[in-house]
């Protein structure tokens, strides 16, 4: 264990900005959550009808989990249940990163020759990922107390939150000791998490079923916050981390660094027929990434279109809200809205893997790999097209994926599947202009300022500020045009504009031809 | 024949260095050339202009009759490239990465690619990610040797190999060169030059410095003469081209420069030779002498 210290110190200085960040934004969600609600039904009558009709709707106690009382507590609980998820899933995500991904780098071996304990990485990891849940923990406690809710529920509220991140930052302990790469463990740990949500929305479908007790998003869920805790269920969780920690201490023991548990699978000793153009490389290089964020995609369609039903409701239910919606033109224009916005969302998310796509060629670039590649009979622009051709039609598919997913989830909430699903569909395709912006922009960086490529995430960055707070801090419309997603048509809540849309679609092809010919100019590789 | 690699006042600056500084290179067809240089001097840099991967700021660079940067694609499909560094894509096997490469460059000889993973000992089910520095390299070099290309742009292909495989690799580009191949191959290997190349040039700060066989190498440098002479010699050390005489009463030991050692040798009978032993360079001596001028 030694030199554990420095590198929890380490750790926490490149996490200096990603811990707290998450660790914030968590914490924040209950709390407002229950300001909300309470807003909502601000009484006890209104709380119940609300407990009695929405909130006990099987998809959204699919979604969400179950719900054990009316009280403002138990709503917020419930209304936070997606939430344990989100926890598990970067508490495998920290561990794995503090561990796998640093010995597949290399760095953990140029550590190790300064002295170091055999166990100093991963309990590093897992002091800096289980602190950083308990943190969580004790937030949303106070967050919850400062909200007025009863101690014993907000404590075990808190509890839960810690201890679902405990579970699942041992889950991503034990899965790092078992692949060579990063990436494998990552997808061990994320098939975890994925079953035990599964378990737990199964057991949660009917009368009478226990399999959510077989998921640790089911046992904390089950602690029953705000409505007659049961304390005991924590001794489930913390037995369950007690004993994924006694499995990956001898497995860390047992293999030697950088080697995994599971045998590398070996690969094939001649190439297949169709590997023979850029085209084909490029496939090999994104399709994993490309699954992964069409399913991310997905995730987010079902997510956001379980909202859409939920949040007409919630609104109908409340007065207030209600007044708002007859002033914009009744219940149909609210939600039309309301699915406009969330698929901004949607696209911005798009637009995240449009730049990881085309950056693909930067990092290939740094790592001398495109050099051979560009020293065989394979042209510039071939090549930029190649992994171009990623940044362009992925984001369709995941914009096409998401509006089918949250379609289908709101046509099948509100029993209008044939008339919702290209409504919504049609709304999340509106978008992809605005993401090819993005994207084009981060090609056209790479061709021509190489070295200042990964500025194209901060433009995402500042759209995102723009989008959410700009209207917020009633910045000037100027300001506001600055990002592409301004100028996309409120579909379905507005009509089709065709004006922008092409515009946008010239602007990403100015972008793009721009990268394309600056890269046929410059010196490849720029380091 | 024209020249396989005809290259003349090179320059290519980065910033505020100057990597190629007017470099002359010319590697005639069918020859194994040889390119030396210090650490920095500019040996990448000319062989990725040499490529098209750069664009050369003055000077000409012919390639294969062909002009590196614009007729690019249509050169590639005539050489294959061995990086010094070879890095692979870690979820794609050694075999896959041999295949693609030789597929993108125009075709790749299967019976001689089976004949090379054999000889190199490499196991092509290996993901990227698992090889060492030594096998990543095996990767590049089956996949450069076992295409059927005109020339091959080596440079420093053999760091991290085992001394058993640079032996393999020199057979190699032996059958190579009887089958009428042309190598331009960089390296700091003294002895594969030595047992490789039928001319040489070195280079020093993106300048070339000496350029032709090595025995004219040889000859343009001093010979370590070693002489027992029934007098002392006195006035040998003020001839010229005479340099560090060590004189130890009839026992004489001096270097001189080639052109002047007729002269010197005739100085000497009038002192009554007794024997003499004459050494020409080493190709040691003859390298540090080019790369020590770098440091000072
Ligand atoms: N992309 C680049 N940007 C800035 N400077 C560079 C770049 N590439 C090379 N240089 C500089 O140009 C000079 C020549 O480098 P080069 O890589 O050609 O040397 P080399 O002869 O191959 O050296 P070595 O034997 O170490 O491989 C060095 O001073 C190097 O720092
Ligand atoms: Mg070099």
């Amino acid at each position: 264990m030694t030199g554990t210290g420095k590198l929890v110190r380490l750790a926490l200085r490149r996490d200096r900005l990603l811990l707290p960040l998450w660790i914030v934004v968590l914490a924040v969600l209950p709390m407002t959550y229950a300001a909300s609600i309470a807003e909502l039904y601000p009484t006890a009558a209104d709380r119940q009808a609300y407990a009695a009709g929405s909130a006990s709707d099987p998809s959204y106690v699919a979604l969400l989990g179950p719900l054990f009382g009316s009280s403002l507590g138990a709503l917020t609980a419930q209304r936070s249940g997606m939430l344990f998820v989100i926890v598990g899933l970067i508490s495998v995500l920290t561990v794995i990163r503090h561990t796998r991904t640093e010995e597949e780098a290399g760095r953990r071996e140029l550590l190790g020759a300064a002295v170091l304990g055999r166990h100093a990485g991963l309990t590093a990891a897992l002091v800096v990922t289980c602190g950083a849940d308990l943190v969580l923990g004790l937030l949303v406690t106070l967050g919850l107390l400062g909200q007025d809710l009863p101690a014993g529920g907000a404590v075990a509220f808190g509890l839960a939150f810690a201890a679902c991140g405990w579970v699942f930052a041992m889950v991503g302990a034990v899965a790092a000791q078992l692949t060579e790469s990063a990436g494998g463990a990552r997808g061990i740990g994320l098939s975890v998490l994925g079953i035990a949500f599964v378990l737990r929305l199964a057991g949660d479908a009917g009368d009478g079923n226990v399999l959510h007790w077989l998921s640790p998003i089911g046992w904390v869920q089950h602690i029953r916050a705000f409505a007659g805790e049961r304390w005991w269920v924590l001794g489930l969780a913390a037995g369950a981390t007690a004993a994924l920690a006694a499995v990956a201490y001898p497995l860390s023991a047992r293999r030697d660094l950088g080697a995994g548990l599971l045998p590398t699978r070996p690969g094939p000793a001649a190439a297949a027929p169709t590997l023979r153009t850029p085209l084909a490389l490029a496939w090999r290089l994104h399709r994993a990434a490309l699954l992964g964020w069409a399913v991310g995609l997905a995730v987010l369609g079902v997510v956001l279109g379980g909202t859409v039903d939920y949040a007409r409701t919630a609104a109908e239910d409340s007065k207030q809200v209600s007044d708002i919606m007859d002033r914009l033109g009744g219940a149909g224009s609210f939600t039309d809205s309301y699915l406009a916005g969330v698929m901004s969302l949607v696209a911005l998310a798009a637009s995240g893997y449009a730049i990881q796509a085309a950056l693909k060629m930067r990092t290939e670039e740094a790592a001398l790999r495109s050099e051979p590649v560009l020293a065989t009979a394979v042209t510039r622009t071939s090549w930029t097209a190649s992994h171009a051709a990623f940044a362009a039609l992925g984001p369709a598919l995941g914009l096409a994926v998401a509006g089918v997913a949250a379609g289908l989830t709101y046509g099948l909430s509100v029993h209008d599947v044939a008339g919702q699903l290209p409504r919504v569909t049609g709304a999340a395709m509106v978008q992809l202009p605005a993401v090819w912006v993005l994207g084009a922009l981060a090609v056209g960086l790479f061709g021509l300022l190489p070295r200042l490529a990964p500025a194209a995430w901060a433009a995402l960055a500042a759209c995102v500020l723009l989008g959410q707070i700009g209207a917020i801090l009633q910045l000037s419309q100027w300001a506001l045009d600055v990002s592409p997603f301004t100028h996309i048509p409120k579909v379905p809540a507005a009509p089709l504009a065709v004006t922008p849309l092409a515009w946008l679609v010239a602007v990403a092809a100015a972008l793009a031809v721009a990268g394309f010919a600056g890269f046929r100019r410059r010196d490849v590789p720029v380091t | 024949m024209d020249d396989a690699i005809a290259v003349s006042g090179l320059v290519k600056t980065f910033g505020r260095t100057r990597a190629l500084d007017g470099l002359d290179l010319t590697v005639r067809t069918g020859e194994v050339h040889g390119f030396l240089g210090p650490n920095g001097s500019g040996k990448s840099t000319t062989i990725r202009i040499l490529l098209g991967l750069l664009r050369a700021d003055a000077g000409t660079a012919r390639l294969l009759g062909g002009d590196p940067w614009r007729d690019a694609v249509a050169l590639h499909r005539r050489l294959a490239y061995v990086p010094g560094d070879v890095t692979l894509w870690p979820n794609l096997s050694g075999g896959e990465v041999i295949d693609l490469l030789g597929r993108l460059r125009g075709g790749l000889n299967q019976k001689r690619k089976a004949e090379l993973l054999e000889r190199f000992e490499l196991d092509p089910r290996k993901k990227g990610r698992a090889y060492s520095k030594g096998n990543r390299q095996k990767v590049g070099l089956v996949a450069a040797l076992a295409s059927d290309v005109e020339l091959l742009i080596l440079d420093e292909p053999t760091s991290g190999l085992d001394p058993l495989m640079e032996e393999t690799f020199r057979a190699c580009i032996a059958e190579d060169k009887r089958n009428g191949r042309t190598v331009l191959l960089s390296s700091h290997i003294l002895a594969e030059v030595e047992a490789l190349c039928d001319r040489v040039t070195i280079i020093r700060n993106g300048r070339a410095v000496e350029s032709g066989t090595l025995d004219e190498l040889r000859h343009l440098h001093r010979t370590s003469i070693d002489v027992e002479l029934a007098a002392t010699p006195d006035g040998l050390a003020e001839l010229p081209g005479v340099h560090d005489v060590k004189i130890d009463r009839g026992h004489v030991r001096f270097d001189v420069d080639a052109k002047a050692l007729d002269d010197t040798l005739r100085y000497l009978t009038k002192f009554g030779v007794r024997s003499l032993v004459s050494q020409p360079p080493t190709l040691e001596e003859l390298f540090l002498r080019h790369y020590e001028g770098v440091r000072s």
